[in-house]
């Protein structure tokens, strides 16, 4: 018998405890989401109608059943204010995604051109921001971006513009902000997928005739599509949902999804709603979060 | 030309990566620059002065803040490991058994699943079952993201392992569960005390899951820091970034130097 499948009874053991909380805390609340997006909004605590009450038997399942509607997802529909926030989520991930890119992919480039010694240190340089906090890297950007903070003070003591910019609550800051928070999510698979490439084909290419330039195109952008997948979802599927970023640096005129279902859910208590707005997103993802979940399989060596 | 020459940094390369890592740590060193400020405008320059921490550390409402976060992440991070490792050894040991997609899928779609839903889900999940919401569900909450971080952390350690190395224990007789406590463990030690700081620095620095999941009276660090930010900059704020900065830095120095200490033994560092 190999090793392998001595190994297996025991591994398979080890599911369980995992197993169990993940179906607990992860899959059974959006069952949660579910039915309370399809309830009505009451004012009491919880603020739902109706409530599922176990003990009161079969009738009262049946009860509540019947008072199941699609109200919420009619409002949601319909109200310009939530499909607009949709389409602002997804054209503002899509627009950071694609600056990300852009600007994630000659980092990752560099960092796989450095000598062997000094890429581990790239790396780490890469990872650092990724492990502080989120919050306080936005708050970073507020101290620098106010009105009379030190990016104004400069560009007035360059004399470039002659009066203070306003930064804060405006698209261009939440693009920034959401840039600088993921650029890490970009470069770190992009390296990844660069770092292992064979040194070998390049020099094939530039055997074969092919300037620099057409050897990239044609050999090595290709070979990093992995990458490039990685990096788009692991960046565009948090994005779409951003909370945090675009209430601390954006307008307040228009919002994206994660505001609005934060603000039904907190300001106006409308739970109802904001779980119905919270299956809404998820739909919205679920192409996306297939995608990465097959990505994040092959890459782990999952695909057994 | 050679290989290497193809391979050399360009200036190019060189610029793009300076620039990237100065635009990374720019923010972050003006924000520490500023902690030390002995001005109460945030944009004036007063001289050196550790007024702010001092500020800080007489705030009673920011330091209850404080501890709260600090044991919520200690102990999230503690059974997340437990969790996760477990949830690692399963996946990359046990091959195919029941479940074993819908099984990945949880443990992966945290990862980037946006916190709002998350959150929302998981208070009304609290809700329904009438639970006092405070530490123990902000924990539960935490345990839940991530662990599934400690799983990819541990799983990808796991699958660059030599298993010859497992198999030769067990054809000396080890029993699996010997085996992997003797051979595997020691081996994969570094990749759990990473997965373990990763998710105590996650948990530290959730504002939007611990939103949702805290009750009245019990805010964690990030809460605070939060209502604090919306009305403006600041300096107690700055000081107070300073601070969990250093503590993030301390741990990932701590982290790089174990996984360099088992390098050291012969063993490839661990990712992440």
């Amino acid at each position: 018998m190999s090793a392998r499948s001595i190994f297996t009874r025991p591994a398979r053991l080890a599911a369980i405890a995992p197993y169990v909380w993940m179906v607990l805390f992860f899959l059974v609340p959006f069952g949660f989401v579910l039915k309370i997006s399809l309830s009505q909004t009451a004012i009491a605590q919880p603020p739902y109608l109706p409530v599922f009450d176990l003990t009161q038997g079969i009738a009262a399942l049946r009860s509540a059943f019947a008072a199941m509607s699609l109200d919420n997802f009619r409002l949601l529909v319909s109200d310009d204010l939530y499909v607009l926030s949709y389409l602002r989520s997804l054209v503002v991930a899509a627009v950071s995604t694609s600056i990300l890119l852009v600007i994630g992919y000659p980092i990752a480039y560099g960092m796989a051109r450095l000598p062997q010694r000094w890429q581990p240190i790239a790396m780490m340089l890469v990872i650092i921001p990724f492990w502080t906090s989120f919050l306080i890297r936005i708050y970073a950007w507020i101290n620098i971006l106010q009105h009379d903070g030190l990016l104004n003070k400069i560009l007035l003591a360059l004399h470039i513009v002659s009066a203070p910019v306003v930064w804060l609550s405006t698209d261009s800051a939440m693009y920034l902000g959401i840039v600088y928070s993921y650029l890490p999510f970009m470069i770190l698979p992009l390296y990844a997928t660069l770092a292992k490439m064979e040194p070998s084909l390049l020099e094939a290419a530039s055997d074969l005739g092919a300037s620099p330039r057409r050897a990239f195109w044609l050999v090595t952008f290709p070979l990093s599509l992995p990458g490039v997948a990685a990096g788009i979802l692991l960046c565009f599927i948090p994005i779409v949902g951003e909370f945090v970023i675009p209430d601390l640096l954006a307008g307040s005129n228009s919002l994206m999804i994660g505001q609005t279902l934060w603000l039904e859910f907190f300001t106006n208590k409308d739970w109802p709603v904001a779980s119905a707005a919270a299956v809404m997103l998820l739909v919205l993802l679920v192409v996306p979060l297939i995608f990465y979940d097959r990505l994040q399989r092959r890459q782990l060596g999952d695909s057994r | 030309m050679t290989a290497r020459g193809l391979n050399r940094l360009s200036t190019f390369n060189a610029v793009s990566l300076a620039l990237g890592v100065a635009f990374l740590y720019l923010p972050i060193v003006i924000l520490v620059i500023y902690s030390f400020n002995a001005s109460r405008l945030v944009t004036v320059w007063g001289g050196w002065s550790l007024r702010w921490y001092s500020e800080f550390f007489h705030d009673r409402a920011m330091l209850d803040a404080a501890s709260m976060s600090f044991r919520v992440a200690a102990t999230s991070a503690t059974i997340a490991t437990l969790l996760g490792t477990l949830a690692a050894v399963a996946l990359s040991r046990g091959a195919r058994f029941k479940g074993r997609t819908l099984f990945s899928g949880m443990l992966y779609a945290p990862l980037v699943m946006p916190e709002v839903i998350t959150g929302l889900s998981l208070l009304l999940l609290f809700v329904a079952v009438n639970a006092e919401r405070g530490f123990w569900t902000v924990t539960i909450a935490h345990t839940s993201l991530t662990m599934c971080f400690v799983a990819v952390v541990v799983q990808s350690r796991l699958g660059v392992l030599d298993r010859s190395l497992e198999e030769a224990a067990m054809d000396l007789g080890c029993d699996p569960l010997r085996a992997f406590i003797a051979v595997t463990l020691p081996l994969i030690l570094p990749a759990i005390a990473a997965g373990w700081m990763l998710a105590f620095t996650l948990s530290l620095d959730d504002l939007v899951i611990a939103s949702f999941t805290t009750g009245p009276g019990s805010a964690t660090l990030p809460i605070r820091i939060y209502s604090e930010v919306r009305l403006g900059v600041k300096p107690e704020i700055n000081a107070i970034c300073t601070l969990v900065i250093g503590l993030i830095a301390a741990v990932i120095v701590i982290a790089s130097l174990a996984s360099k200490l088992s390098s050291a033994r012969g063993e490839s560092a661990a990712p992440l």
